[in-house]
This record gives structure tokens, sequence and C-alpha cells, in this order.
């Protein structure tokens, strides 16, 4: 569905992309993951026809980009950063104008806009003027207009930058609901939760190049193991307590120390299994403990490791959970509310 | 066949949402308005006065009408800056539809401003006693000759937007050429009074040459006094004028639509 090879693109000295190769198929959620600067707007531009790039070859749904950018646009989508809506037309005039613009005869046109409506939950404010709607609102209908052809290939740039939750919630069952239906969605996201939780692919992108592709899983994977913390119930019990935690996780390093003794640090390879086991063999060795938890590396630690820079600067940082730590206990539970309410506000 | 059909609605698209826009925003119409009014008033009194009373007045208002209608071509500029400003240009890229239709859609809404800018000096004219002294078709053929010089100069504008991308930069850039094209011309002033070089650029502005032929059209004289000179545009003003639309056009439409493909380069 979408193809890109060895794409660059520069702008003066500064490579934007430098011989980008991705590839999504259909019913594909692809997501792309990088710091500010890292290519992953210029890609969205390449694909959507905006930006004709220097070098490389570009295919969506098999029409190439430089040869055909007609059948391409008319094969794609486009949800920009900023919500591209005329603030002076109500919901329902910006959805029939995209439609009138896609070739839709005027019955059409109106049919889908009111269709669309409905589906994104604007059907309240359709008569209302775009600039009076709220901030979620103007991305649903922005996001709306990129449905509008129904095209087999959607591009979402930073589709949830600046909503809030419920806003994200409202995206997100968005391209769930897209996926399921075969069409191909390529998103760009600064939060490693978000691609996290829809990505069936991961690219990871710094300096315009791919420095990492797979999936949530297999990205993980590669930034190591979990660990365990515990917080001993007395802290003169801390030596006895490393040495219990170091036969536990199979004695591949020496525990660390940290605060005095007050907090103990192991790998724990088997996951849960070690956690269980450190457990069994702490209460075996009579050693009280205060807190034990099992920390997963996340997409944070897999992107600190690839790229030794922070995924979310600085600002960002919050929409992620706060510290890092945090994140590991809580994307289960909070997703599957997400889902779940999302679903319902999206399907008609 | 079927590229300038689609070519066609999509602009006809773009131009309805360009007037519903215009429409739901009548504080930007002011200035099409006022304008007008308040430079009839400034040129028919303050000068007016010294530059031949009420024949001045009948000479004025082709000038203004010319004057004005060039001025148009401002509104285009600053309108699509803000547009290009936006992310609803991005959106319209991505469409399949024509590449000509954003900037078509916009030259042609800005259309309907210049109709409203010409029937307010039109009532002005009457007002300070200006009358039509030829018969309807001729007067018809004024107003439709000011029309097309308005959507020619307005591709200028057009092309002005896409060069400076940011709406302050399209503002100050979309007014500033339009004081030395419209004033160095025999808009307002007898030719005959202008030196050497500025009579020879006045003669062959475009401006002088719709100024000429509109008046030529109503039938409106030259105050006593007033020496436009003898040449080629003056002598056939209504060819010279029509000529420049086509040429405007020729030029700065494909210009503007080569600028809109490169957006974002």
């Amino acid at each position: 569905m979408i193809r890109l090879e060895a794409v660059s693109q520069a702008y003066g000295s500064f490579r934007a992309l430098d011989g980008l190769s991705l590839s999504a198929g259909p019913g594909e959620v692809l997501g792309l993951l990088g710091p500010n600067g890292s290519g992953k707007t210029t890609t969205v531009k390449v694909i959507s026809t905006l930006l004709q790039p220097d070098a490389g070859v570009v295919t969506v749904n098999g029409h190439d980009a430089a040869t055909a950018p007609d059948a391409v646009r008319r094969s794609i989508g486009l949800s920009g950063q900023y919500a591209a809506v005329d603030e002076k037309l109500t919901g329902y005039e910006n959805l029939q104008m995209v439609g009138r613009l896609y070739g839709l005869s005027r019955r059409d046109a109106a049919t889908r806009a009111g269709e669309l409506l409905e589906h994104f939950r604007l059907e309240p404010v359709a008569g209302k003027r775009a600039g009076q709607y709220s901030g979620g609102m103007r991305r649903r209908l922005d996001l709306a207009g990129a449905l509008v052809a129904r095209p087999p290939v959607v591009v979402l740039d930073e589709p949830t930058t600046g909503l809030d939750p419920r806003g994200r919630m409202d995206t997100w069952s968005a391209v769930r609901s897209l996926s399921a239906e075969g069409t191909c969605v390529l998103l760009t996201t600064q939060y490693l939760e978000e691609a996290d939780q829809l990505a069936d692919n991961i690219a990871v992108l710094d300096a315009g190049r791919v420095i990492a592709e797979g999936t949530a899983q297999e990205l993980k994977d590669r930034a190591g193991s979990a660990r365990i913390d515990v917080v001993p119930a007395d802290s003169t019990d801390s030596e006895r307590a490393a040495r219990v935690l170091e036969r536990a996780s199979g004695n591949i390093e020496p525990a660390v120390v940290e605060a005095g003794g007050s907090r103990l640090g192991v790998p724990a390879p088997r996951g849960e299994a070690t956690l269980a086991a450190a457990l069994d063999q702490l209460a075996a060795a009579g050693i009280p403990v205060a807190e034990i938890s099992l920390r997963r590396p996340t997409l944070d630690d897999v992107f600190l490791r690839l790229t030794g820079t922070n995924a979310v600067p600085a600002g960002a940082g919050d929409e992620n959970g706060g510290a890092p730590n945090a994140s590991d206990d809580t994307p289960e539970p909070v997703a599957a509310g997400v889902g779940g309410h999302g679903r319902q506000g999206v399907r008609s | 066949m079927s590229v300038l059909v689609s070519a066609g609605v999509d602009s006809a698209v773009i131009a309805h949402r360009n007037l519903l826009n215009s429409w739901r925003t009548p504080g930007a119409l002011i200035t099409g308005i006022v304008q007008p009014i308040i430079f009839v008033l400034l040129l028919a009194f303050v000068f007016g006065g010294r530059l031949g009373g009420d024949a001045y007045r009948e000479f004025l208002i082709g000038g203004i009408l010319a004057q004005t209608l060039t001025f148009n071509s401002s509104f285009t500029a600053v309108y699509l800056a803000k547009d290009l400003q936006l992310g609803l240009i991005d959106r319209f890229r991505s469409l399949p539809m024509s590449r000509v239709a954003v900037i078509l859609g916009r030259t042609t809404a800005d259309l309907a401003t210049s109709v409203m800018s010409m029937a307010v000096i039109l009532a002005c004219g009457l007002a300070i006693g200006w009358r039509v002294e030829a018969g309807p078709w001729q007067a018809l053929g004024a107003a439709a000759l000011l029309l097309a010089f308005t959507f020619s100069v307005s591709w200028i504008g057009a092309v002005i937007a896409l060069t400076a991308r940011s709406v302050e930069v399209a503002q100050s850039l979309g007014l500033i050429w339009l004081f030395p094209v419209t004033f160095i011309s025999g808009a307002f002033v007898p030719l005959s009074s202008l030196p050497g070089v500025l009579r020879t650029i006045a003669e062959w502005n475009p401006v002088t040459a719709v100024a000429t032929a509109v008046r030529e059209l109503f039938g409106n004289g030259l105050p006593p006094g007033f020496d436009m000179g003898e040449s080629w545009p003056l002598q056939h003003p209504v060819a010279y004028a029509l000529f420049s639309c086509v040429a405007i056009i020729a030029v700065f439409a494909p210009l503007a639509v080569w600028q809109y493909r490169r957006i974002g380069r």
C-alpha cells in the first residue's frame, strides 16, 4: 500500500530524509516514531505528494507519486498536524467541500458529509461554524475530511498532539476501526505510548533514516530484559537481600544497590517467573519487603538506547505519565478503557 | 476536455467557499467600500477645484474606477496568503483536484468585491454630478473591461501571496507596488503634466489605457486644457487595455500555478 525506497530530501544543507525506506500493507498501522526534526513530517509530505523528493521512489496503492500524483491523491486521505478546516464554514460545509473536490457529485458529497458527521459525533454541531468548535471537535472534523473518499491509505501526522485524553481516545479508536476495515494507516507520533498502543509496526526515525523497525514487543526486547526493584522493609537487610535476589535472577550480574541499601535492583530475564522466585526466596530467607515491582522496558528505554536522546522533548513528558516507571503499570488498564469508550463513540 | 471541466468545477467549489468566507467576514469588505468613497471625495473636492471643477469630476470617475479595481488585487494577495498560512492549503494540495483551482477560485471570487467597489464608485459619481453620456451597451462594455482588468491584476496579487507566504509580507508587498502603478498614469492628471520618462511610462501604463477606455465608453470628455498626447495606447485605449489583460494573465497565471505546485520546497 505504502512503499518508500531510499527516499532522500534535503533543505539546503539539512538532510531531512536520508535514504529512508518503509513499507506498510493493507490493514496495517505503521507508526513513525522520532524526535522533532527526525523527518516524520517530511515523510508525510512525500507520501501525500505535497513534496516531490530529491531522490528515491514513493509508491502508494501501486501508483508512483512522481509519475501519477493524482492517482496517489485519490488513494490517500491526509490529516495534518494542525486541523485543516475552514473556520468560517460549518462542519457540514467543510466536509461537503472536500467531497466535491474529491470529485463526488453534489448529492454524494452531501450524503457522505452527513454520514461522517454522525460517525464522528459532530451531528449536533454540523450547522455551526468550525471556528466555534473545541480543539477536539476540530481534529475530528479534520480526520473526517481525510476519510471522505474512503481512501485505502490514510496518513495522520501527529493526530493527537495537543488533544485532551478524551480526544486522544476518540482518535485512537478511529484508527483501530480503520485498520479493522483494511485501511492502511501511517501515523507519526512523538508519544511512545501511542505507537505502542496503535501500531502493528513501528519505525524509529532519527536524522532522516530508520534506525530501528519492528513490533513494539520486538523493539522492547532490543532494549534489554525487565528488571525487579525491591525496597526492603529494613535497610539493614539489604546485603542479604541482594544475595537472595542475585540467586533468584540467575546470578547474571550483581544487584544494584541504591540510596544506602533502601532500594535494590536486579535483571528479571524470565519476567514474572523471576519475580515469583524472588518473592518466594525473600520470604524463605525471612526478609520482609516494603515494596517489590517488575519493570518492563518501555519504548522510552528503546529510544534512549537507540538515539541517546529522549524521545519526548521538554513539555511533552507529562503525556507519557511523567516518570518512565509509571508507564509500565498504566498502559494496559488505560488502554482497555480507551478502546471501549472510543469504539462506542465512533461506531454509528 | 474533462480536465477543463474538472478544473472548472473545482474552481467553482473554491470560489463558493471564498464567497461564503467573505460574506461571513463583513468587516473585511469595509475597505472595499470605504476606500473608493474616500478617493472620490478627496480627489473631487481637494484637487478637483484647481483642476477643472465639474469637468474634472466627470474625468475623475474613469480614473478612480481604474485605480480602485487595480488596488483590489491586494485583496487577492492578502486572502490567498491567509489561506497559505493555515493548514487548509496542504489539505487542498493533497486532494485529487486541479492545480489551478485554488488560485482561480480566489481570483474569480475577488471579482465580487470589485463589482461592489464599482457600484459604490458609480453611485458616488452620480452624487457628484458624473453621468453616462454614451449608450447602455458601451457603458456595459466599460464595466466588462474593468472586470477583465481587475481579474488580470488579481493574478499578480496571487503571485505576490505565493512569493511572500506570510500575511504581513503579502499585505505590504501587495499594496506598495500599486501606488506608483496607479499614480504614474493618466488616471487623475493630464499626461502632458508629467516630466519626460514618467510621461512615457504613463503612456504605456495599462492603467492609463483602462481609465481612458472607460471614459471613452462612458462618453466622458477631458476637462479644458487636459492634453493626453498622441501615443498609440491613447489612440487605441480599448484595444491596448484588452491586450494588457491578456498579457498579464498569460504571464502571471502560469507563474502562480508553478509556484503553487512548488509550495513546501
